[in-house]
């Protein structure tokens, strides 16, 4: 199938790997982080890893919107579903997330009115079709949704639908690669950018990461070539001591971003002060929340919510996974207690979280390709698992 | 809200969360220190033995494999649309709920069909129900499905179907020519698969207490061939094949429902298999195990295999014959073809050098034309299917977890 085979021509892959692998130095162990779920999730589904040397290793990153939600917010959206005027339309893997009360699926299942929604859009259309009730829809994600809330908001306006409000839980991406960055816990050597993000906000938000930190980052498309390629830039960059930002998904991500999509966003929502993420806490500045002109659509104006912080359960460890401090399998519940029928956290849930991720597709013995053997290396072949936990002791 | 207000997370920290919803992390813990216990670990605190990564990772996967082999538990306290999804929740209602209360040797292979003996005359029995929406979409509708679905649990158990029983539950206001439309498939599906609809039933609910029309089907088929065939059955070195390309009927499911606006020219795979398998069975008695890949998909069948079996399974993702159309769909739905449900295709477990006559003979009907060999069963890790994937990277293919698409038979 055009447009995606050639993303996945295992030829190609070999060849990279090689190159790769010719890059290590020897002894030096490199530590990548991939921000965004959707690469982890490419890099389990496609056995990425096995095109690797042992010596580099991927550490995920926070970039996965269901993962960051707190545990207080699922709360507050069951608050406001439970409501018997609202209709709470939700994406379909935000379903499962635990709140202290089981999840919008259980919700469901005793008779709350919740609907699985592919577009915010189809919230306004449920809206229409019930203009005696409330329809909240549960907005999740990063730069990479928070426009189409937005232009759902302005289409609802245009329209003057006045039962239709969101409960805005978008984030931003910026904010919490900075924490991490001044997290003490982890020591990165370079970053493979979020693509679906930057398609909004383009690569210049990233400049810091090059300039402050010393750190590289590519942007890097979702197909595992777009992978594989992006960690051989970043490996260039580290071998000649660069650090900057590239951008390997050109095909798709503007360097200024889409300015539209960018307008759409600032005309409806504003930076909320603080917001809390599962696992980095509150991180100032980090989260929007619906302006006071569109407060008639914003269903935390219009309904109260509790707004009660609520710890993760103390078994969970979602907060060292998200930060890359443990891998998955490091997780002291992980595959046990929380497994993907039953998660107790948050990155056990989406497809695009690092547990679900290794639970579904990387629970198995890895097998290195004969090209990801740097010359000299013996050994590493057929060793278990994505090698090197990054900094559990 | 405030840093400083905070609650406890559910069963976390003195059951803050009540026990009604907070009690089950409170009880997958103390199961995950029972499994933790039964481990001879070296790296419990006392020892202090620090192991290699590589070793302390397959310590991991091997007490997680120890957990998914407890008995099965239904922990939510009511029914969720992954209870009907086919993957882990049902697998776990069926096992937990239904085997427990009807237990016995007939039911507990958990087959498609039971395998009886009736003085003497050995006979095969299914049942399935229909509840699939849109009634009607491209390639078949309602009434095929259940016809062709209770024909086809038949004819993998080996059984040569003969009368099947058709029970409606009828929506007040449902149309009559609808139900015209419905029986017409149904009696011309009969026909085509050689079977006889002999017995039923009707009953009509209110308004709104049911979706138009929901079937069920029974069917009683003759095991008159001398083979034998379960999942259970297959050895490491067995190859598997699938009849045909996979995913159709799912996708086209999704696409009636005018949901995702997306357009694509697929149509339903409903067919009955006996004739497809009668001229499997002519030509490789020695099958071990077929099953039609239904809700669920291929990929769920491939863990059955493991599972009953106690064997690995590897499958090429390059051999799973997929159209193009429905590939392109799942790719811009972001799920897996693996996962989607067909109703005219199955998956055969051959005995390895048997493998070359089974394709010639599935190929030579006009329902296998594009059979497949994909992959063998292993003497790899039991219980777990690996997919060397197109990019030449390998993972694991896991029974699904919640309800990518409801009612979709």
């Amino acid at each position: 199938m055009r447009f995606v085979d050639e993303f996945r021509d295992a030829d190609q892959a070999r060849a990279l790997a090689a190159k790769i692998a010719a890059l290590c130095e020897p002894g030096r162990q490199y530590k990548l982080m991939e921000v965004c779920g959707g690469h982890t999730h490419t890099i389990y589904k496609h056995g990425l890893e096995d095109y690797l040397p042992e010596s580099i290793t991927l550490v995920h990153g926070p970039g996965c919107p269901v993962c960051v939600i707190p545990m207080g917010r699922v709360d507050d959206a069951m608050h406001l579903a439970a409501r018997p005027e609202v209709i709470m339309t939700s994406f379909g893997d935000m379903m499962r997330v635990p709140g202290s009360h089981g999840s919008f699926f259980d919700a469901k299942a005793s008779g709350t009115d919740i609907r699985m929604v592919y577009s915010p859009l189809d919230s306004l259309k449920i809206a229409r079709q019930n203009p005696d009730r409330q329809v909240v829809f549960m907005a999740i994600g990063f730069e990479t949704t928070a426009p189409s809330t937005a232009m759902t908001m302005l289409r609802a306006a245009a329209e003057g639908l006045t039962n239709f409000s969101v409960f805005c839980n978008h984030v931003t991406i910026v904010p919490a690669i900075k924490a991490i960055l001044d997290s003490p816990d982890l020591r990165l050597d370079g970053f493979i950018g979020p693509g679906h993000v930057s398609t909004v906000i383009g690569c210049r938000p990233y400049e810091f990461i090059a300039r402050d930190y010393a750190k590289p980052v590519v942007v890097a498309g979702f197909e595992p070539l777009d992978i594989l390629q992006s960690i051989y830039m970043l490996m260039l960059q580290l071998s000649s001591g660069r650090s900057e930002v590239e951008n390997q998904y050109s095909r798709v991500v503007p360097w200024n971003g889409n300015t539209v999509a960018l307008r759409a966003i600032s005309e409806t929502m504003e930076l909320r002060p603080y917001f809390e993420w599962r696992g980095l806490g509150f991180i100032s500045h980090s989260a929007l929340r619906v302006r006071e002109k569109y407060a008639a659509m914003d269903a935390e104006r219009l309904f109260s919510v509790p707004g009660v912080r609520v710890a993760d359960p103390k078994a969970c460890q979602c907060g060292e996974v998200l930060k890359g401090v443990l891998k998955p399998w490091e997780c002291k519940v992980f595959g046990t207690a929380c497994t993907p029928e039953t998660p107790i956290g948050t990155c056990m849930v989406s497809p695009e979280g690092a547990c679900a991720a290794y639970y579904n597709f990387g629970r198995v013995e890895r097998h290195r390709v004969p090209e990801a053997v740097p010359a000299g290396a013996s050994g590493s072949a057929g060793s278990a698992g994505s090698a090197g936990s990054a900094g559990n002791s | 809200m405030t840093a400083g207000d905070t609650r406890q997370g559910a069963g976390g920290g003195g059951g803050a969360g009540g026990a009604a919803d907070g009690g089950w992390i409170e009880q997958a813990l103390r199961e995950h220190e029972e499994v933790g216990r039964s481990e001879p670990s070296p790296a419990e605190p006392g020892g202090r033995r620090v192991l290699p990564v590589a070793d302390r990772e397959r310590q991991v996967l091997e007490r997680i494999d120890r957990a998914r082999r407890r008995r099965p538990r239904v922990r939510e306290e009511r029914v969720t649309m992954s209870h009907g999804a086919g993957g882990k929740a049902t697998r776990t209602l069926v096992e937990a709920i239904f085997l427990d209360a009807f237990r016995n040797p007939l039911l507990e292979p958990l087959e498609d069909a039971a395998g009886l003996s009736l003085s003497g005359v050995r006979a095969a029995l299914t049942t399935d129900s229909y509840v699939v929406s849109p009634l009607f979409f491209p390639g078949g509708d309602i009434g095929d499905l259940a016809v062709n679905g209770t024909v086809n649990d038949l004819a993998v158990a080996g059984a040569t179907p003969l009368y099947l029983s058709a029970g409606f539950i009828l929506e007040e206001g449902f149309p009559v020519a609808d139900l015209i439309r419905v029986t017409s498939s149904m009696r011309d599906a009969a026909a085509a698969a050689g079977v006889q609809i002999v017995t039923g039933d009707t009953k009509v609910v209110q308004r709104g207490k049911a979706d138009g029309c929901y079937i069920n089907t029974a069917g009683v088929g003759l095991l008159s061939r001398d083979v034998s065939v379960g999942v259970a059955l297959a050895q490491p070195g067995d190859a598997i094949i699938v009849s045909g390309p996979i995913g159709d009927h799912g996708i086209t499911i999704m696409l009636a429902r005018g949901e995702l606006d997306i357009e694509a020219d697929v149509e339903s795979d409903t067919a009955p298999l006996n004739g497809l398998i009668a001229s499997l069975l002519d030509a490789v008695p020695e099958t071990r195990a077929m099953r039609d890949a239904t809700r669920g998909g291929v990929a769920t069948i491939l863990n059955e295999i493991a599972t009953a079996a106690e064997a690995g399974v590897l499958v090429r993702e390059d051999d799973i014959p997929v159209r193009d159309e429905v590939r392109g769909a799942c790719e811009l739905l972001g799920i897996d073809p693996m996962y989607v449900a067909c109703e005219g295709r199955m998956v055969v477990v051959v005995p390895g050098d048997s493998a070359d006559r089974a394709i010639a003979a599935l190929r030579g009907h006009p329902l296998g034309e594009s059979a497949a060999v994909i992959g063998h069963v292993t003497d790899g890790q039991p219980g777990i299917v690996q997919l060397k994937t197109a990019f030449g990277g390998t993972r694991i293919v896991d029974l699904l977890v919640g309800d990518p698409l409801p009612r979709i038979c």
